[in-house]
């Protein structure tokens, strides 16, 4: 490896470092607010890093990775996001009794995994990031292990994902055995021959697409979500929803463009499938909850129906879509679940709708807070989830994808219900008296930290809604040199 | 600039009084009332100051600042006359809906006040905005506050008619935003220049079968909010559910953008596309005005029956709308801006009632006449307006509407004009069971005060001018108007341009089978329809 090849990598320089740092430091002693302050800079330091890559047109790392504007900007989204997560971890923590120090490695190497995901270009390295996200992600979700639904979130996840990335393994190993590279781009060279895909290729794209589908929890793989959405501590489900599957959906594209999947009508089909189930299944049964963790999670799935409905777009459009929706997406998820872990308490997390009763009474900052991120997950206007959701419906439309279009805006209906039931309820008088916060605040310096963070999250909810143009030059001119 | 004023100071007098609710309790109201009556005052300033044009271009202001250049959207509001008329009922009513509130609304009361100056902010935008995205963006942002004042301040079953309310509107938008985009990616795909500005999309030629499917898509999200029969069962539950504000809000000036979108985007984009439709359209209408009336008669809930006068009322804006003619249309903007203020003021007399009876039941009323006789005179000066009495606004309104769409179908209107005489039944019936007959509460019932005389009082007033001396609205309408039936009059012209020549003859009957200059009686543009009326 040469000097420019560890330039290129200083983020994840960066981060490994502060892992080591981290794990010696709590050799030494554990101190909560030592950790916290830690990883938060090794964030920073890991996002400024990338300033110096802001022009780094293509270069790769042979063989296995790629750095270049499509990365970067996925990188920068995922340290960003892990930034903020860790922000909101610390007052979340902070309330509870368990050893929290490993919460901050963990969610590092986590971190870590995510960002050598998007920037990967051969078999090795996409399975490599991956399994470093897991692993990490199976400790995370099983954090605090007192309580009873951890352990099952976190069982269910290790078998599950396991499973999963023997799917994927075995997919890897099909495509391996049919075209003889691990490359994206010697696997695109080697089937732009065929002009209909051998059995044997298919198959081994079918058993990746089962693999990635779990990551996505796409339908039908998404029956862990919501029991480990639910079991999982809010600040780590708020990762799984947007770190972990943004990274996923980054490599699922960057591989889709190179090979140009969108040429196979089979391909074209099962994602359309998938789509449209993934759509309808997650909202319809999101009515049926009365757990906010769990309406978030079958929320999660429908929302990423309709980014693949942007992604089978398969063109330039189609990829600043779903980056643009990403941003929205993470923006709101993450201040949706950092508002569940604000409230949440001692012995559980505030995740019945009963929690929410009131709210606005109770609590008005915090409420206008959530209801902000719900109507930007409906796509209501002045948010950025609306502007999010224009662009993917714009993607499709331009490429004439009717059905998966019209299925996006019936969705979107089906879909307000859940969210603006949640919005009523926090909206309801209170019952008699208006009572105060039956909780006890946080110490002062905590809540500082919870609060300040929900307030740029929402800044910046609106701020994308009403100005838009800002972002889109940030994505247009970073992806314009990415994708082929 | 100073359309984004109007935008900008309601939406800034809404922040201000939510902020203000901390210090003192009655603090939002004067400042939402200050906010309000400054974009009226500037309302009538422009409309004294600029005399409309008679020729040439109808617009008065045009406002344009790129917003998102990369998708070609941008910041672009524009005033005509049509636009001027729908902001003047909206500050009206918007002040009207501020004093209304004074003693009504005694809890969060800045809350509510920032969700009035935006809901009037949406409207604001929806009735100036030039560019189909910010149109879309406001339809949206003035849906927002409606559901919180509905959810928060209505009555008991306010969290049913809320959703309801939202989830129909939201739906039909929705349906609104895909055929946006599709038109959007047409036109550019024609010229190669992306853009939702109004103006360039008026130029877009589209395939008969893409105009229709894009038509349709509009007209869901208009016909909804309308409403038009078979999608209007949103309209009992909410106004009937919001506090009075609410209602006089919903009446007077959410159902307006429904009229004025049709008016504005329907009409021009898709001129064959409507003429196809219009049967059918007309249709609706009739079926509207006579189911709603019949619902109207059977209510026992004030509210109820004033909601479904409305779908009645609605019933003729849509039978206008697709006359195409400068008489149906004129009727049209009429009766949006007297609907408006009708019922709107019935709206406002169903809240004096329910603050001194606590009920909205008709059977628990009577005999108030004697009581309170000046309550009893202005619900009568609104009733008959109702009703269509000459001398009052609503006369004027339905009689143009009725005048135009003769021209254009007979029969219906023939059926159009029985709901004039169902009008009367149920409206003579409002007075009836609340101020005759005899009495069945034994309530003290105080006549009018002074606040509420203030309140009525410009509104009898404006309904009398309206009724009286109606050409100074109907010429400010005229010019945009005639720009809005621009793509079904030019034949007419062409016509009466070219020589009678044998080659030009042609062209002549072309133009009368396709259009509906509708001039001359004999001309019937829409011949088949005779079969399908009932």
């Amino acid at each position: 490896m040469t000097l420019t090849d560890f330039q290129h990598l200083m983020p994840l320089l960066i981060l490994t470092f502060a892992v080591l740092v981290s794990m010696l430091v709590i050799a030494v002693g554990r101190n909560h607010k030592i950790m916290y302050v830690i990883t938060a800079l090794s964030f920073m330091a890991a996002f400024a890093s990338l300033y110096e890559l802001r022009n780094v047109g293509r270069y790769t790392i042979e063989p296995l990775l790629v750095v270049d504007g499509f990365g970067v900007f996925y990188i920068g989204m995922m340290l960003l996001t892990a930034l903020l997560i860790s922000m909101l971890s610390y007052a979340y923590f902070e309330q509870r009794e368990e050893r929290k120090e490993e919460f901050y490695i963990l969610l590092l190497l986590a971190t870590i995994g995510a960002c050598v995901l998007v920037i990967s270009k051969h078999f090795a390295s996409l399975f490599l990031g991956l399994e470093i996200l897991s692993v990490a992600l199976y400790a995370l979700i099983a954090y605090l292990r007192k309580r009873e639904r951890s352990d099952e979130a976190g069982i269910k996840y290790l078998i599950l994902a396991a499973f999963s990335s023997a799917f994927l393994l075995f997919g890897m190993a099909l495509v391996y055995a049919s075209t003889g590279t691990m490359e994206f781009a010697g696997i695109a060279t080697a089937i732009a021959n065929f002009t209909e895909l051998p059995h044997l290729l298919l198959t081994g794209f079918g058993l990746m697409i089962v693999g990635i589908g779990f990551k996505l929890s796409v339908v039908p793989f998404h029956m862990w979500a919501p029991d480990v959405y639910e079991g999982a501590p809010a600040p780590v489900t708020a990762f799984i929803a947007t770190v972990s599957k943004g990274a996923v959906l980054g490599v699922l594209i960057r591989f889709f463009m190179e090979v140009d999947g969108f040429r196979y009508p089979t391909l074209v089909l099962i994602f359309t499938i998938v789509a449209i189930a993934s759509m309808l299944a997650g909202n319809l049964l999101a009515l049926l909850q009365r757990n906010v963790k769990r309406i978030l999670a079958y929320s999660s799935i429908a929302h990423l129906g309709y980014l693949l409905v942007a992604f089978l777009a398969g063109n330039q459009m189609g990829v600043q879509a779903v980056t643009f929706y990403l941003v929205a997406y993470f923006i709101t998820t993450v201040g949706a679940f950092g508002v569940v872990a604000m409230l949440s308490d001692m012995d559980r997390d505030a995740e019945q709708l009963e929690d929410y009763r009131a709210l606005l009474w109770r609590r008005p900052w915090t409420a206008a807070v959530f209801t902000a991120m719900l109507l930007s997950l409906a796509g209501i206007p002045l948010t950025a989830g609306f502007v999010g959701k224009f662009y993917l419906l714009a993607a499709g439309i331009n490429t004439q994808l009717w059905l998966l279009v019209v299925m996006l805006a019936l969705n979107s209906v089906i879909g307000l219900f859940y969210y603006i039931r949640i919005v009523a309820v926090m909206f309801q008088q209170p019952e008699g008296e208006a009572e105060a916060d039956p909780r006890g605040r946080l110490r002062p310096s905590i809540y500082v930290a919870s609060v300040g963070t929900l307030a740029v999250l929402a800044l910046l909810l609106v701020y994308i809604g009403i100005y838009p143009s800002g972002l889109l030059q940030i994505i247009q001119s970073m992806l314009a040199t990415a994708t082929p | 600039m100073i359309l984004v004023w109007l935008i900008a100071i309601l939406m800034a007098g809404g922040v201000l009084a939510w902020i203000s609710g901390k210090v003192n309790r009655t603090l939002p109201r004067w400042i939402a009332l200050a906010a309000v009556l400054a974009v009226f005052g500037m309302m009538l300033y422009l409309w004294l100051s600029n005399p409309i044009p008679v020729l040439g271009s109808a617009w008065l202001i045009q406002f344009d600042q790129p917003w998102i250049p990369q998708w070609g959207i941008s910041f672009s509001l524009a005033l005509d006359g049509l636009s001027l008329l729908m902001l003047l009922l909206t500050f009206f009513l918007g002040l009207l809906a501020v004093l209304i509130s004074w003693r009504e609304i005694q809890n969060k009361v800045a809350f509510f006040h920032f969700n009035l100056l935006w809901v009037l902010a949406g409207i604001t935008g929806v009735f100036l905005t030039m560019d189909l995205f910010l149109f879309y963006f406001f339809w949206e942002v003035m849906l927002i506050p409606m559901y919180f004042i509905i959810g928060i301040w209505g009555h008991e079953n306010r969290r049913y008619a809320a959703y309801k309310f939202f989830l129909f509107t939201q739906a039909s938008g929705l349906l609104m935003l895909l055929a946006i985009l599709g038109l959007y990616f047409i036109h550019g795909s024609q010229t190669g220049v992306y853009t939702f500005s109004y103006f360039e999309l008026l130029n877009t030629t589209l395939a008969p079968e893409a105009a229709r499917l894009l038509m349709f898509g509009f007209l869901a999200a208009f016909l909804v909010k309308l409403p038009v029969v078979p999608f209007h069962s949103w309209l009992p539950d909410a106004h009937s559910e919001a506090p009075t504000a609410g209602s006089v809000i919903l009446a007077g000036l959410l159902l307006k953008t429904g009229a004025y979108g049709l008016l504005r985007f329907v009409l021009p984009l898709f001129p064959t596309a409507t003429v196809e439709f219009a049967p059918w359209a007309m249709l609706l209408g009739v079926i509207g005005i006579i189911y709603g009336a019949i619902l109207a008669f059977s209510q026992t809930d004030l509210k109820r029956l004033v909601a479904y006068t409305s779908v009645s009322h609605m019933g003729f804006v849509i039978l206008g709308v697709f006359a195409f003619n400068e008489w149906a249309l004129q009727g049209v903007v009429m009766q949006m801006i007297t609907h408006g203020l009708s019922t709107g003021a019935l709206f406002i007399i169903a809240g004096f009632l329910y603050e001194r009876l606590h009920t909205r039941d008709l059977r628990q009323m009577g005999g108030f006449w004697t009581t309170a006789p000046k309550m009893g005179v202005i619900a009568l000066v609104f009733v008959m307006a109702s009703l269509g009495l000459p001398g009052l606004g609503n006369f004027i309104a339905e009689f143009l509407t009725l005048v135009g769409s003769w021209q254009a179908n007979n029969w219906l209107t023939v059926f159009a004009t029985i709901g004039l005489v169902m009008a009367t039944i149920y409206s003579l019936r409002i007075m009836q069971k609340i101020f005759f007959e005899s009495y069945q509460l034994e309530v003290s019932f105080p006549d009018l005060n002074a606040r509420e005389m203030l309140i009525t009082i410009p509104m009898v007033a404006m309904i009398l001018w309206l009724g009286l001396y109606p050409q100074p609205f109907l010429e400010t309408a005229r010019p945009s108007i005639q720009e809005q039936l621009q793509a079904y009059t030019k034949p007419v012209s062409e016509r009466e341009e070219l020589p009678l020549k044998p080659e030009n003859m042609a062209h002549v009957l072309e133009s009368k089978t396709e259009a509906s200059p509708a001039k001359p009686e004999d001309v019937k543009p829409f011949p088949n329809l005779q079969i399908k009326t009932p």
